[in-house]
């Protein structure tokens, strides 16, 4: 078997459940895997080892401390063997995909939902379509979440090695957000809600169930059009973000060809919506016909008691 | 005075209906527009340019169909217009669409590059990284609210929020939305851009490692289930957790 990379994702100084997803991936590319994890500090990739990899390397860099593209790529790339090479299709995870491959003079295919051998299945037209390529020698791949069920952990050994890489920009500030909720970027839960939802301050019926569940809160483009309080930073859809949760609750949300777009692909879709002749609804796994004032609280209440 | 360049991509109009024919999307009758992104991207490096003076180069990779986005760019306010292509370029995959561009980009002498956060074709959002890979450049992606006042620095998301970064030297600045107003093109620039001339040059690019296999429309999705009133969201909820496992 050919060896394989992959990136490891990592999320607030720990390993993303998709790292284990992408073991999968790779394993259906006939590949045997490798797991590099970009860190400041290896003891991250203590437990990091999955069933069917063949090693773990911690790449130890200060570099690491801020995402800095340019010297993510130089530094991964230096510590990573050659081969075909998985990352998550995470905003910041496909960005070093596309460096890293520019670097080994590879190709990139981003997105990836489906592997059948040396072909692989991406959304393009923003789902609109599916295409299918067909991979020739080292590519650089990104896998979206949720796709591959995750491998199982092994206490394999993992190898540190120091990498530097030259940091390309200087951040002069983190923002955080206000709210310690997650982005919709980040979220494997999202509750979202469109003009549907009346005015901005009804958000905070979506913000409750939110936060029983962990989850993020995001917005149609209409509602973020219309109402300065919804920041772009919400939007799912064409000009906003595209994300695929486990979970997608859209409440008074029509489901325009713009909306669609951003989150069709999403593995469980609920539609509250007090039109039944709404677009959503044909997307919808559960429809709700009802306002948004009557199936929240019954919600928020269901939620709550299961999480309990 | 920077030497700035902004990369435009041809694309469908985002409301057309994508029809598949045989194995291939059929675009023969799609309205083709700017990449909505590659807007975001204009007015960005116009914006540069009005602070610091210089020039904006568009610069798109296409057959002579994609002069249209040229001369869309050039009524909104572009100086110049540049389109790179050779017509052996049939099937051209990342590797070499990120190459080409590359070579145009330092022919034309530039400093700084924006473009779109991804085309709306693809969604892959390879090119801007891609390219300042190629070039040894820094690049920032999914960047918002550019200033200009003592070098350049934006916004960019970043765990648990956002972070302030500033470029020092060459860079490609991939951009997203954030709170900007993009200018439209007025009469003046239209007409003007009538007239334009597109510059078209040339580049090698690499042997296509990716072949399109086939394209499909999306799978369909079984019709789900659908329930009347607001006291359903119960019966919901538990579905949620017992037949979807998602809760």
């Amino acid at each position: 078997m050919s060896e394989s990379i992959i990136i490891a994702e990592t999320n607030k100084g720990t390993i993303a459940d998709v790292t284990a997803e992408l073991v999968n991936a790779a394993i259906a590319l006939g590949t045997t895997p490798t797991v590099v994890v970009p860190c400041t500090d290896a003891t991250i990739a203590d437990g990091a080892g999955y069933e069917g990899v063949a090693r773990t390397i911690a790449v130890k860099g200060d570099c690491f401390s801020n995402y800095d593209a340019a010297s993510w790529a130089a530094a991964i790339d230096a510590a990573a063997p050659s081969g075909i090479i998985l990352a998550a299709a995470t905003p910041q995870s496909k960005d070093i995909a596309a460096r890293l491959a520019a670097r080994r003079g590879l190709s990139v295919v981003q997105d990836v939902v489906s592997i059948n051998g040396m072909n692989l299945t991406s959304p393009i037209y923003s789902g609109k379509a599916m295409q299918t390529v067909a991979i020739s020698g080292d590519t650089v791949i990104s896998v979206r979440a949720n796709v591959f069920p995750a491998a199982s952990s092994s206490g394999a050994n993992v190898s540190v090695v120091d990498q530097s890489g030259d940091v390309a920009t200087a951040v002069q500030e983190i923002i955080a957000r206000a709210s310690t909720r997650l982005d919709v970027s980040e979220a494997n839960i999202i509750i979202s809600g469109g003009r549907g939802m009346g005015s901005p301050d009804n958000f905070s019926h979506l913000e409750k169930i939110a936060d029983t569940l962990g989850a993020a809160v995001g917005a149609s483009r209409a509602a973020v059009d219309t109402w300065d309080e919804i920041p772009h930073s919400m939007q799912v859809g064409q000009t906003g973000k595209t994300v695929n949760p486990n979970l997608y609750i859209a409440v008074g949300i029509s489901g325009a060809i713009q909306h669609l777009a951003g989150m069709r692909s999403s593995k469980y879709i609920v539609a509250v919506n007090k039109d039944a002749d709404a677009p959503i609804f044909a997307h919808a796994d559960y429809g709700i016909v009802a306002t948004w004032e009557e199936a929240l609280p019954v919600l928020e209440s269901a939620f709550s008691s299961m999480m309990a | 005075m920077p030497n700035i360049v902004v990369l435009v991509k041809r694309v469908p109009d985002t409301n057309a209906r994508i029809v598949v024919n045989g194995d291939r999307v059929d675009l023969s009758a799609v309205k083709w527009v700017i990449s909505p992104y590659d807007e975001f991207a204009i007015e960005t490096a116009l914006q540069h340019k009005e602070a610091a003076g210089g020039t904006v180069t568009a610069l798109t990779l296409g057959p002579s169909g994609s002069d249209k986005v040229l001369k869309d760019a050039k009524a909104i306010g572009v100086d110049e217009i540049v389109r790179v292509w050779d017509d052996a370029w049939t099937e051209i995959d990342s590797n070499g669409i990120q190459s080409a561009l590359a070579q145009a980009i330092t022919e034309l002498g530039a400093e700084i590059v924006y473009c779109g956060k991804t085309a709306a074709d693809t969604g892959a959002g390879s090119t801007g990284p891609g390219v300042a890979e190629r070039l040894g450049w820094a690049s920032v992606s999914n960047s918002t609210d550019a200033s200009f006042d003592g070098g350049l620095t934006v916004n960019t998301p970043m765990e648990g929020g956002s972070a302030r970064v500033s470029v020092a030297g060459n860079a490609v600045i991939s951009c997203d939305k954030g709170s900007l107003k993009v200018r439209k093109p007025n009469v003046k620039g239209i007409m003007m851009a009538k007239r334009a001339q597109v510059n078209v040059v040339t580049a090698t690019a690499p042997a296509s490692t990716v072949t399109i296999v086939s394209q499909n429309p999306p799978p369909a999705k079984p019709a789900g289930k659908k329930f009347e009133g607001g006291s359903s969201a119960e019966q919901v909820a538990r579905l949620l957790r017992d037949e979807a496992n998602v809760i």
